[in-house]
C-alpha cells in the first residue's frame, strides 16, 4: 500500500514537472516577444526592450525557469499582462469558481450515472436497460455546446425555470448559487452520464457473473445482500478509476460550458488568456488546471487501494 | 430403497447462442444413493459442469432446461418459488468448483464469508465465528483465527480450496457438487484435498456428485461413476469395473491414453482419440461417438444406440462386446532411441541460484542447481508450485538473470546470463512451450503468420524456403494445411499447443523447456501432444527439460528426472531408479500422492504444514519441517550430504542409502507429526 502509494505520489509529481516543462518552453516558443506582444506593433523597440528586462524575460531560458517555478510554489504566479494584477488572486477565483461547478456537476453525475449502470446491470437486455444505455449514449455523442444550448432553450427561455445565465447576484446564498449552477452543470452531466454508467453496468456484469457471487448465491444468501456485499463492492472498484480518468474531459467540458453560460471559471479564464496573450494568466491557469487533474487522479487512486485490500495489504 | 440425494430424470440443457438452441446435455438420467459418492468423467465441453449447474438451477443467463427433471433429495428443483429455491440453496446441496481464488470474494474476509452460511442458516451472530472456527478446524487449516482475519489473496491455493470446502460444508448438506475441485492445484496439494473430502464424507454422510476429467481422480474419489459424452450418459457402473473392464469404446479410448503402469516412450506410444466432440447443438442421428469410434459401421451412424444393461452396468452402443479389442488409432510402434550415454552434454548447469529481491525480503528461489542435459534426452523436473521449477526454466532461457557465482554452458561454451547478450544461434538453441498457448500465441496473427515470423526471426528462412520448411514445420505437428489460416481462438487447446511447439522448432532448437505443455489439456489430447514431442525428439535429437506435476506423464516422457523442493534438487536420477527407489523423504511422498487409476490406495504420506516460504528456509535440511522420516536435530542443523544411491542416482538426505532402502521397501513410516 505505502509503496503503492509512493510509486503513484512519484507520478504525479513527474507528471506537474513535465506539465510545468511544456508550459512554461510552450509559453516562451510561441508567442516571439513578450514585451512586443504586450506593447505592440508600434511601441519604440527601447520601451520594448525596457518592458522585457523588467519582466525578466531575458534572462536565460532555464534562470527563467528556475524563478518562475520558485515563484510559483509560493503562490507568486505572476502578475497577469492584460488586468495588470497579481495572476494569482484572478486564477484562485476562477478556480474556486469552477470547482463550484464541477462539484454540482460530480455531485448529480456520479451517483446518477451508478445508479443508472447498476440498474441496467441489474435488468440486463431488458428495455430499462436498453433505455438507460442508448439514452445516455446518444446524449453523450453530442456536443456540450449543443445540449447546453437545447437546455437552455427548453429550461430557461422557454419554461423559464431556471436562468440562463451562471452570475447570481452579489451575495447570494450557497442555495441561490446552487440554483444558478444547475443549468450550467448540466451539459456536463449529461457528457458524462453515458461513460460513467457503462462502466457501472459492465462492472456490475462482471462481479454478477463472478464465481464468488455464484458462491454467494449457492450459499442461499438473499439476493439483496448478494447484490450489497458482494456485488457492488468489486463492481465498483473499476468506475472509481474511470471517474477519474473522466475529469480531463470534464475539465474540457468546463471550457465550452462556461463560455456558453458565460461563467467566470478557469476555463473561460484559459480562454480569454489565450485569446488575449496574457501569457502569464493563461500559464497560471493551464498549470492550476494541470494540479487540479493531478489530484483528482491521485484521489481516485487513493480511494481505489483503500476499497481493493489486495493493494491495501500489500499483494503486487 | 429409500429416497435418492440426487435424481435425474432424463434432463436435457440447451444453450442459445447464434440464435439456435443448442443441445448440450441430452436425456440424462442418474440416481445417488444417500451417502454415495458418483463420479462424472468425459472429455473437456462434453457438459459436465452443465450437470451441476443445471442441479443447482444456476445455468448461464442464456442456458435452460428443456426437458426432464431433476429431484434434489425429493424435491423437484425445477419447480421451486425463489424463497424455497433459496433455502435449497442453504441447506439440501453445496458446490465447490474449480480455481477457488476466484470462488472467494476478493474484498471480504475469509471470517465474513463462511460467517455467511451461518448467518443464512439463521445461527445467532455471537455465535458464527465459533462455528466458523470450528469448520475451519474441521478442514485442517493450520491456525483457524488467524485465516478468519485475512482475505483470499492471503492464502495459498490450497488453503482457498479448504476455505471453500469449509464453506460447502458448514451447512451439512445432503448433496455435495464438487466440479474439478483439485484442477490446477499440486499434486501433494491436490491429494490432501481428496483426503481431507474423503474423510470427511465418511464423517458426515454427504453425497457427492464428484465431476473431473482426472479419471485416476474420480477412481479414487467415487463409488459409481458415469462417462459422458456429448451430452449423453455412454457407460455408467461400479468404478472399479468400468475402469478395469470398459464396455463403450469412448471409455476404452480414454483409458488407452493415459501412460499407466509405469510407461515410457521407449516402450511404446500412447494412444489417442482422433477428432473432436460433436459441437453443441449438433444433429446427431447415430451414436454420438460414431466420429471417432474405430470400429463404427452403417448401424452406429443411423441408429442411437439405448443405454442398456450389460455385464451389470450400462452401455450406449451396439456392439460392447468389440470394445475391448478396438484397434489402436495411433501406431503403437516403438520410439526408436538413440543411446546417448557417454556423449557430452548439451547444456550444462553449474551452481545456479536466482534471489528475488534484496535485504529482509530475498527470496532465495534457485539455490545451487547443477545439472547436465545430454542430446536427445528429457529431464523430467518436479516439484511443488513455488520449488522454483519457472525460476530456473527463465534463467536457461535467459529472461531472468542469475545470481553470480552460477554459469550455464551451451555444448561446453558458456552461455551468457541475458538473453540480449547471446548469439543468434544461442537464442534458437534454447526454447519454451509453455503451459497455457493462449497467452503465448499472438491472438490476431493467422497460425501461418505466427510460424513463418517465427522461421524468419529464428530460421533465417526467407521466400521458397521459408514455405517450404512452414509447411515441413506444419506436418510435423500434425496440423494441416486447413489451419494455416486460422486464428488461435479458432483453434481448440491442444491444436493451440501444436502451433506453439511448431513455433518453438523454427529455430531447429537444441534444448526446448516445456513448462507443464499438456496440463491444460485434455487426456485424449495430452496423449497427441506427449506422442508429439517424442517423435520429434527422435526426428530432431533435441533435449527436452520437462516440467510437469503429473508423475505419470514425467515418467512417460523423462529419461532421467530431478525432484525440485524450495529451489534446491533433493533428488536426481534415472527415470527408472526414481520411480524404482529408494527415494529422497520428498519423493517418496510425491510419488504416493499419485491417485492410482485401479483406485488402489497406495498408503498416502501426508506432508504437515505448507512448503515453507522461500524467504526464510529452514535451516539444516530444507524439508525438515514436513519430513515424516527425519531423524532429529541433525536434520535441523547440518545440510544433508548427497548419497549415490545408484550410478547417476543422488539423494541429498541424512538418512543413509541402507537404511531408506530399508524403510521404504517395508513402508514403514514414523508417525506423522
Ligand atoms: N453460456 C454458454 N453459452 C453457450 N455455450 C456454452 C455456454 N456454457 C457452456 N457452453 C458449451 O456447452 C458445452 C458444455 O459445457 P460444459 O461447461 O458443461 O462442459 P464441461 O464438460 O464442464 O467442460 P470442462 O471440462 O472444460 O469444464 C460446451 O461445448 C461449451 O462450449
Ligand atoms: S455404437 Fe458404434 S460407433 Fe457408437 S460406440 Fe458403439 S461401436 Fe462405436
Ligand atoms: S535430511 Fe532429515 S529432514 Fe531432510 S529429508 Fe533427510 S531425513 Fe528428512
Ligand atoms: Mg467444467
Amino acid at each position: 500500500m505505502k509503496r503503492f502509494l509512493a510509486r503513484r505520489f512519484t507520478y504525479a509529481i513527474i507528471t506537474l514537472f513535465v506539465l510545468s516543462l511544456l508550459v512554461f518552453f510552450g509559453g516562451q516558443v510561441l508567442p516571439g516577444n513578450v514585451g512586443r506582444a504586450i506593447l505592440g506593433p508600434f511601441a519604440d523597440q527601447q520601451a520594448v526592450d525596457a518592458l522585457n528586462h523588467r519582466l525578466g524575460v531575458d534572462r536565460p531560458l532555464l534562470v527563467q525557469y528556475g524563478s518562475w517555478l520558485g515563484r510559483f510554489l509560493h503562490g507568486d504566479m505572476g502578475e497577469s499582462l492584460v488586468y495588470r494584477s497579481p495572476v494569482a488572486l484572478v486564477v484562485k477565483a476562477a478556480l474556486g469558481q469552477s470547482l463550484k461547478l464541477a462539484a454540482v456537476a460530480f455531485a448529480v453525475v456520479v451517483p446518477l450515472s451508478i445508479l443508472g449502470g447498476i440498474v441496467a446491470a441489474l435488468n440486463v437486455n431488458r428495455p430499462v436497460d436498453r433505455i438507460i444505455t442508448l439514452g445516455g449514449l446518444s446524449v453523450t455523442v453530442l456536443p456540450e455546446f449543443v445540449t447546453g444550448i437545447v437546455l437552455i432553450l427548453i429550461f430557461g427561455v422557454w419554461l423559464r425555470w431556471l436562468p440562463v445565465s451562471a452570475a447570481w447576484p452579489d451575495g447570494a446564498g450557497p442555495l441561490t448559487q446552487l440554483y444558478y449552477l444547475i443549468l450550467p452543470a448540466m451539459p456536463l452531466v449529461l457528457g458524462l452520464f453515458a461513460y460513467i454508467a457503462r462502466m457501472a453496468r459492465a462492472g456490475t456484469l462482471d462481479a454478477l457473473d463472478s464465481d464468488y457471487t455464484r458462491t454467494a448465491v449457492l450459499k442461499g444468501l438473499p439476493w439483496r445482500k448478494v447484490i450489497w456485499r458482494h456485488v457492488l463492492r468489486n463492481a465498483l472498484l473499476p468506475t472509481i478509476t474511470v471517474i477519474a480518468t473522466q475529469t480531463a474531459f470534464l475539465i474540457g467540458g468546463l471550457l465550452v460550458t462556461e463560455k456558453l453560460f458565460g461563467y467566470q471559471g478557469v476555463g473561460l479564464l484559459i480562454f480569454s488568456a489565450a485569446q488575449s496573450k496574457d501569457f502569464p494568466m493563461l500559464q497560471a491557469g493551464v498549470l492550476v488546471t494541470g494540479i487540479a487533474l493531478v489530484v483528482a487522479t491521485m484521489v481516485a487512486d487513493l480511494l481505489y487501494a483503500l476499497l481493493n485490500p489486495r493493494i491495501r495489504l500489500g499483494a503486487e | 430403497m429409500a429416497e435418492p440425494a440426487l435424481h435425474l430424470d432424463r434432463l436435457s440443457v440447451a444453450y442459445r447462442s447464434g440464435g439456435r438452441d443448442r443441445a448440450v446435455l441430452r436425456d440424462v438420467s442418474l440416481q445417488i444413493a444417500p451417502g454415495e459418492a458418483y463420479g462424472l468423467v468425459g472429455e473437456s465441453g462434453c457438459g459436465k459442469s452443465t450437470v451441476a449447474l443445471a442441479v443447482v438451477r444456476y445455468l448461464p443467463r442464456n442456458g435452460k432446461i428443456t426437458g426432464g427433471a431433476v429431484m434434489l433429495d425429493g424435491t423437484d428443483v425445477m419447480r421451486l418459488g425463489p424463497e424455497a429455491l433459496r433455502h435449497l440453496r442453504a441447506g439440501t446441496v453445496s458446490m465447490v468448483y474449480q480455481d477457488p481464488s476466484k470462488a472467494l470474494n476478493p474484498s471480504l474476509k475469509v471470517g465474513c464469508q463462511l460467517g455467511e452460511v451461518f448467518e443464512v442458516m439463521g445461527v445467532p451472530s455471537a455465535e458464527r465465528e465459533m462455528r466458523s472456527l470450528e469448520m475451519l478446524q474441521k478442514v485442517r487449516i493450520a491456525d483457524p483465527g488467524s485465516v478468519m482475519m485475512r482475505y483470499p489473496h492471503q492464502l495459498s491455493g490450497g488453503m482457498q480450496q479448504r476455505v471453500t470446502i469449509a464453506m460447502a460444508l458448514a451447512s451439512d448438506p445432503k448433496m455435495l457438487i464438487l466440479d474439478e475441485p483439485t484442477t490446477g492445484l499440486d499434486a501433494t496439494v491436490e491429494a490432501e484435498a481428496l483426503d481431507l473430502i474423503s474423510d470427511l464424507r465418511r464423517e458426515l454422510g454427504t453425497s457427492i456428485l464428484f465431476i473431473s476429467h482426472n479419471l485416476a481422480v474420480v477412481a479414487k474419489m467415487s463409488d459409481r461413476v458415469g462417462v459422458l459424452y456429448a451430452g449423453m450418459l455412454v457407460e455408467e457402473g461400479l468404478t472399479r469395473e468400468i475402469l478395469s473392464s470398459p464396455r463403450h469404446p469412448y471409455t476404452v479410448s480414454l483409458l488407452r491414453c493415459l501412460p499407466r503402469g509405469g510407461q515410457r516412450k521407449d516402450q511404446r506410444r500412447l494412444d489417442n482419440i482422433p477428432g473432436f466432440l460433436p459441437a453443441p447443438g449438433a444433429l446427431i442421428s447415430g451414436c454420438p461417438f460414431a466420429e471417432r469410434c474405430a470400429i463404427a459401421d452403417d448401424r452406429c451412424r443411423a441408429e442411437v444406440p439405448e443405454l442398456r444393461e450389460d455385464c451389470g452396468r450400462l452401455v450406449r452402443c451396439h456392439y460392447p462386446d468389440r470394445a475391448v479389442n478396438i484397434p489402436r488409432s495411433t501406431p503403437s510402434d516403438l520410439v526408436n532411441l538413440k543411446s546417448s550415454w557417454g556423449a557430452a552434454p548439451v547444456l550444462r548447469v553449474s551452481n545456479l541460484s536466482k534471489t528475488y529481491g534484496q535485504g529482509s525480503h530475498a527470496i532465495r528461489a534457485v539455490a545451487g542447481v547443477s545439472l547436465s542435459l545430454l542430446p536427445g534426452e528429457t529431464l523430467g523436473l518436479v516439484g511443488e508450485s513455488g520449488s522454483g521449477k519457472t525460476t530456473l526454466a527463465r534463467m536457461l532461457l535467459g529472461l531472468v538473470p542469475p545470481d553470480p557465482g552460477g554459469a550455464i554452458e551451451l555444448d561446453g561454451r558458456p552461455l551468457a546470463a541475458s538473453l540480449d547478450r547471446r548469439r543468434d544461434e544461442e537464442v534458437k538453441a534454447v526454447q519454451i512451450v509453455f503451459q497455457n498457448p493462449d497467452s503465448a500465441l499472438n491472438r490476431s496473427h493467422s497460425v501461418s503468420r505466427i510460424i513463418g515470423r517465427a522461421l524468419r526471426k529464428l530460421g533465417g528462412y526467407r521466400g521458397a524456403d521459408l514455405t517450404g520448411r512452414l509447411n515441413a514445420l506444419v506436418a510435423a505437428v500434425r496440423l494441416t494445411p486447413r489451419h494455416l489460416s486460422l486464428r488461435p481462438r479458432q483453434l481448440s487447446g491442444g491444436l493451440k499447443q501444436r502451433v506453439a511447439i511448431a513455433r518453438s522448432f523454427a529455430g531447429d532448437p537444441r534444448v526446448l523447456v516445456c513448462d507443464e505443455p499438456t496440463s491444460a489439456l485434455d487426456v485424449s489430447v495430452q496423449a497427441a501432444i506427449l506422442n508429439l514431442l517424442a517423435d520429434l525428439q527422435v526426428e530432431r535429437n533435441v533435449s527436452y527439460l520437462f516440467i510437469s506435476h503429473d508423475l505419470g506423464v514425467v515418467r512417460y516422457l523423462s529419461d532421467r528426472i530431478a525432484v525440485l523442493y524450495l529451489g534446491r534438487i533433493m533428488e536426481m536420477g534415472p527415470s527408472e531408479s526414481v520411480f524404482e527407489g529408494p527415494n529422497h523423504p520428498y519423493t517418496e511422498a510425491l510419488l504416493s500422492a499419485v491417485p492410482q487409476l485401479d483406485g488402489a490406495q497406495n498408503t498416502r504420506i501426508r506432508l504437515s504444514g505448507e512448503i515453507p516460504s522461500a524467504a526464510n528456509p529452514p535451516k539444516g535440511c530444507v524439508f525438515h519441517n514436513r519430513c515424516p522420516r527425519k531423524l532429529g536435530a541433525i536434520c535441523e542443523t547440518l545440510e544433508p550430504p548427497q548419497n549415490e544411491v545408484q550410478p547417476g542416482h543422488v539423494i541429498r538426505c541424512h538418512i543413509r542409502t541402507e537404511d531408506l532402502q530399508r524403510l521404504q521397501r517395508r513402508g514403514m513410516l514414523s508417525p506423522v507429526s
